[in-house]
């Protein structure tokens, strides 16, 4: 079988700036998949095509075998592909509750918007605690949640986080992993951007090594970590 | 000239001030969302106005009756302003923008001067010369529907923007661009929705507004100009502002006409907005960038 999101050949531009050229990768069906790389390497700008946000020049994007790349941004995220942003992007005037309510607005979610909103709860009791205060007044990981929470209730069969650790706390961290591999656990497919190299190479089943916005290597999440190049590239060993 | 005098005359500045911030709220809303400043909202104004008029003169209805069609004319306008002609600017630089909306403004000025003429023209509702007497008060009862209309309509504004999802929806936009298109919002359906929104307050200012004053084209760009002075005032992007904004400068314009001659009226109306830009530069209301 063919996997749930299929990239290949992509190419994009700011400019006449290449972020990305000829990009190729496949995320099977439950698994999490790793994009690792420098800053500027070209993972967020991959991760913002994906969704339509930015159009690519060339390629294809192909998600459950349909071609998406012309998609605008609203229609990708109906299709099941969710999104945790850098940074958490979460609407700093509205509160909580607001901020999932507005995750729960494409099409495919609004009839099980008020269920997904008990299972958000249920699974962040802290979300449920602070639903009537501001987002802007929450705690970096808190934010994180909400902003993992707010692309539940979007309803998607696929997420992709960038950079979900940034700027927070060890402990935090571990959380933010923590809810991500059992999100897995309970069949969702992610593609995990991280600054944290060996975290995520640990906990992906395959992963790719993006330079200059090229592939420049791809493998088993676990033989990358092993891999001597990408040791001393990525974790100063 | 005994003190009564001056008090009704605040009084009645107090009533068209909200009207006018009913007026100024439109812009606000339109820029606190799409980031577009409505260069052509004065110009959209008056149009709602003669709009009032045409249906006035075929329905014989009364003028805050008329508001309701005349703001989903509006809104409709606005709407699809928005969706043909200026998202497509939406990411231009703000000169482009600019002269987009001023085209928009001078087309809308001679398509009402060639449609209804240069002449002043004015509604007669059967409660045009009635007045409430209120103590030492005595206050148009025409300007009293008008600022009560006005009230109605900016809080169902407020309720919509707080209570609905729609609503929200169009606030998220406002706070977070790059989060409104991660959760799947359809943006560019907002901004014509906001823009929609903006022009239909104009539309109802308009109803209200030709009951207690005549139309011609050529006022257009003084309530252009006069909603920036409210917005301003008020703060840029607050909606309370912009309600506020409206009081004080209808107080101001309506005192300083009796206080120093009517036709010098708007100069004391920009003088407060000196007075706020010196002082308070983010509007009285407005919060500062950060």
């Amino acid at each position: 079988m063919s996997a749930l999101l299929e990239v290949e050949g992509l190419d994009l531009y700011y400019g006449d700036a290449q972020a990305l050229a000829g990009v190729t990768l496949e995320v099977p069906r439950g698994e999490i998949v790793a994009i690792v790389g420098a800053n500027g390497a070209g993972k967020s700008s991959l991760i913002r095509t994906i969704a339509g946000i930015e159009r690519c020049r060339a390629g294809r994007i192909r998600f459950n075998g349909a071609e998406i790349q012309a998609l605008e941004s609203h229609a990708v995220c109906n299709l099941g592909i969710g999104q945790v942003a850098e940074g958490r992007q979460v609407f700093p005037s509205l509160t909580v509750e607001e901020n999932l309510e507005m995750g729960g607005l494409v099409p495919r979610a609004r009839a099980g918007a008020k269920a997904k909103l008990r299972e958000v709860y249920a699974m962040f009791p802290r979300l449920e605690e602070r639903r009537a205060q501001l987002a802007g007044t929450l705690s970096g990981g808190e934010q994180q949640m909400l902003a993992i929470g707010r692309c539940l209730m979007g309803n998607p069969e696929f997420i992709m986080f960038d950079e979900p650790s940034l700027g927070l706390a060890p402990k935090v961290v571990q959380e933010v992993l923590h809810t991500i591999r059992s999100l897995n656990a309970k069949g969702m497919t992610v593609l995990l951007v991280e600054q944290n190299v060996a975290v995520s190479l640990k906990i992906s089943s395959h992963a790719y090594v993006l330079e200059n916005g090229v592939v420049a290597m791809s493998g088993r999440g676990t033989d990358l970590l092993h891999d001597d190049r990408v040791r001393q590239a990525y974790m100063g060993l | 000239m005994p003190v009564e005098i001056y008090l009704n005359v605040a009084a009645s500045g107090l009533l068209t001030g909200l009207v006018y911030g009913l007026m100024a709220l439109g812009l606000s809303v339109i820029f606190g969302v799409v980031r577009v400043v409505n260069f052509a909202h004065g110009e959209m104004m008056t149009l709602a106005m003669f709009l009032t008029l045409v249906l006035f003169n075929a329905l014989k209805l009364d003028p805050l009756v008329l508001l309701v069609p005349v703001a989903a004319v509006m809104f409709a306008l606005g709407y699809l302003m928005q969706a043909g002609l200026i998202n497509p600017f939406i990411n231009r630089p703000e000169h482009s923008q600019f002269m987009l909306l001023v085209a928009i403004a001078l087309i809308l000025v001679n398509v009402q001067l060639i449609v209804f003429g240069p002449d002043a023209q004015g509604i007669r509702t059967r409660y045009s010369f009635d007045s409430f007497k209120l103590g030492p008060l005595v206050i148009d009862a025409s300007k009293v529907y008008a600022a009560g209309a006005a009230l109605v309509v900016a809080a169902a504004l407020f309720a919509f923007f707080r209570f609905t999802l729609l609503g929200k929806a169009i606030r998220a936009c406002a706070d977070n661009y790059d989060g409104a298109r991660v959760v799947g919002l359809n943006v560019k359906r907002l901004y014509a929705l906001t823009f929609g929104i903006g022009s239909a307050c104009v539309g109802a200012a308009g109803a209200m507004l030709m009951v207690v004053s005549d139309v011609t084209p050529a006022i257009g760009p003084a309530y252009t100009l006069l909603a920036f002075v409210i917005v301003i005032t008020g703060g840029l992007g607050s909606m309370p502002g912009a309600l506020l904004g409206g009081l004080l400068i209808g107080v101001t314009e309506a005192l300083g006409g009796v206080l120093f001659t009517p036709s010098a009226k708007s100069m004391f109306a920009f003088a407060l907005l000196v007075l706020v830009l010196l002082f308070r530069p983010q509007g009285i209301l407005g919060r500062r960038e950060t």
